[in-house]
């Protein structure tokens, strides 16, 4: 397209790029020109999107809260006090405590863990079932294609929250019986959200395939007698790498936010796990008289989920494929 | 035109039957019998029982249950709510208006922001405007509903006072200060759902814009001298916005999880909470029928977006 405009600002200009290259050759003492893996350049890409480098520092933070904070703030998560009820913020609690006097920032570290880690978990479940549905369709022409597509487009069309939430009614009770119920519900969770966000990996997967299953590349890959599965997995899917990236970090802010959906409905995880939006289901009763509650837990999952999605663009400034270069 | 929308309406018959074969097989494949509390009754002797699982069809195969299911269901007969004690598609039919007016008001103001901030950012690309802009998109698609729901109430209910928190389906009042009270119990969830919608689709709108405002054709428009809205508006927002209207319409699943989320915040009778009120008291038939109603408006309005689609761009009629 002759002219179009870059969608990011940070996006290389193509005069960055030239002068750059110029440095690189014309730099005196260099005998040849420095090598430039694919993923420095994509680093030195990301670099230049200052929102997603503070990003990475603040999320990294958390996580690094949620994983050792335990180790170092003492306080136990079902510590009842009765007599420190509904405080605000204080030395001895630093988020304040909730209507039983348990210790917030316990809570919400412990609560942190199962929140970062449902994200995770539905992230991988959805870029792994997206990838193999994008394979089959991209690589089988005709009728498995056609079928495939039309799958997509149907779970594309599913309401998504009625539909999970249909999921756990349905569920519930028989995976509690089954591998109890913290576990039962966190595979209930993973795999509902999982199976209504992988309609984006599989999508841009099918896309890459369509777009190099013809290349020279390939073809010489299959003239040297390589099998379908190697030219998908070392030749094809490769290329895919980097949307699929950007949109499984998409996706882990969209499982946080599906999880604490459904937590703040009160149909999530029970009251003994506080993930974040448990804790603000709870909160949300007494926001007259303890509005950090309710704060607290909301401000932390907006950060997490901001966070991440400030590293997504990032990312795909660093990765997009139609990147100017 | 009338052979576009043809197509497009057959189309539609697949996806209704594919969406209602998931729901029912998410039901076939559950544990139990979840309409067959009666049947499972300790106090009913096991003839009863028996005589009961025949007469509902409990044992038959899942197929054939499936065809009497979706029989049923075009039939109207939609079941019997164990909570409400009433027809389940009467009661939806007393819910649904008050969620698809809250949905369109919303779905309206997120318009009246994304537009005209995606446009004016787009035709002024990296410049402060667009760059906060864009800042504050990302951050308003970033917050979570329910989050920026109870923030609201925090501030406007609790600080301020100055707007009421639980909306009434039964206010008093007539004539004018009826219309005024709506009005006012209606701005937090309608700014909540609208605001959440309004960034996400002003990133749609800026990206679509960008795409467009640098063609030749465009040039073009401007060397013959017209004014710079002219272009804008005439040449560039008029094709821009015909992806627009496709990723507005896949959005759809995300604006009715939206419209659960605030119906539950602010107590709005529709039929968001209707299902989590019949999630939480075990009433099977209103579950389903709530997730089929919600699928359903999903692909009405996905059907909406094609038609308008093939009437702003000409070229995909003949197709």
């Amino acid at each position: 397209m002759a002219g179009s405009t870059p969608a990011s600002p940070t996006v290389d200009a193509p005069g960055v790029t030239a002068q750059g290259d110029a440095v690189g050759i014309a730099a005196p003492g260099t005998t040849r020109a420095r090598h430039v893996t694919p993923w420095t350049e994509a680093w030195r890409r990301f670099r230049r999107h200052r929102l997603a480098v503070v990003s990475v520092v603040i999320l990294l933070t958390m996580i690094l809260a949620v994983m050792f904070g335990p180790l170092l703030w003492r306080a136990q998560i079902n510590d009842i006090d009765f007599t420190a009820q509904l405080q605000g913020p204080s030395l001895a609690h630093p988020l304040g405590t909730d209507d039983l006097g348990q210790d917030l920032l316990a809570r919400m570290l412990y609560g942190g863990r199962i929140s970062l880690a449902v994200g995770l978990a539905a992230m991988s479940v959805s870029v792994v079932v997206g990838t193999i549905v994008g394979s089959l369709a991209g690589i089988s022409r005709g009728l498995v294609d056609n079928a495939l597509v039309w799958l997509i487009d149907l779970f594309l069309s599913l309401p998504q929250l009625p539909v999970l939430l249909l999921l756990i009614y349905l569920f519930r009770d028989s995976l509690k019986h089954l591998v109890g119920q913290e576990l039962g519900i966190f595979i209930l969770i993973v795999a509902g959200i999982g199976s209504f966000r992988w309609m984006t990996v599989a999508r841009l997967v099918r896309a890459q395939f369509f777009a190099l299953r013809e290349k020279e590349f390939v073809e010489a890959a299959r003239a040297l007698g390589a099998s379908t599965f190697r030219v998908v997995v070392r030749h094809i899917l490769p290329n895919a790498l980097g949307p699929v990236i950007v949109a499984g970090t998409i996706d882990v802010a969209a499982a946080i936010i599906a999880e604490s959906t459904l937590s703040f409905l009160g149909l999530g995880f029970p009251a003994d796990i506080p993930t974040w939006g448990r804790l603000l289901y709870d909160a949300k009763d007494n926001l007259d008289v303890a509005p950090h509650w309710a704060l607290f837990a909301g401000g932390a999952i907006t950060l997490a989920v901001l966070t991440i999605n400030f590293i997504g663009d990032g990312l795909r400034d660093a990765l997009d494929p139609r990147r100017i270069l | 035109m009338s052979r576009y929308l043809l197509r497009r309406l057959l189309i539609t018959i697949p996806s209704v039957l594919g969406i209602s074969v998931v729901l029912f097989t998410v039901l076939a494949l559950a544990p139990g019998d979840p309409f067959g509390e009666l049947a499972t009754n300790p106090a009913i002797p096991p003839e009863v029982q028996a005589t009961l699982r025949l007469k509902f069809g409990l044992d038959d195969p899942v197929p054939v249950r499936y065809l009497h299911w979706l029989s049923a269901m075009l039939h109207g007969d939609w079941g019997f709510s164990f909570a409400s004690r009433i027809d389940v598609d009467r009661l939806i039919l007393q819910r649904l208006p008050v969620t698809l007016g809250v949905i369109g008001a919303s779905q309206l103001f997120a318009l009246l922001v994304a537009l005209p901030v995606g446009i004016y950012a787009a035709t002024r690309p990296y410049s402060l405007f667009d760059q906060v802009a864009s800042t504050f998109a990302l951050i308003g698609f970033s917050l979570p509903t329910f989050f920026t729901g109870i923030v609201f109430i925090l501030v406007f209910s609790i600080y301020l006072n100055w707007l009421p928190f639980v909306f009434r389906s039964d206010l008093a009042s007539t004539g004018f200060a009826w219309w005024w009270e709506e009005f006012r119990q209606s701005i937090m969830p309608v700014a909540v759902l609208g605001l959440f919608q309004g960034a996400t689709w002003t990133r749609f709108v800026r990206s679509a814009v960008l795409d467009v405002v640098r063609l030749d054709y465009v040039t073009t428009a401007r060397a013959k001298g017209l004014t710079e809205s002219g272009v804008v508006l005439k040449h560039v927002v008029r094709n821009a916005l015909i992806p627009v209207v496709t990723l507005i319409a896949l959005q759809m699943p995300i604006v009715f999880g939206g419209a659960i989320i605030t119906e539950q915040i602010f107590r709005i009778p529709g039929i968001g909470s209707l299902l989590i009120s019949a999630i939480l008291a075990n009433d099977t038939p209103v579950i389903m029928a709530v997730t089929f109603v919600f699928a359903c408006l999903v692909i009405l309005f996905n059907l909406i977006a094609d038609l308008l689609y093939g009437w702003l761009d000409p070229r995909i009629s003949y197709r």
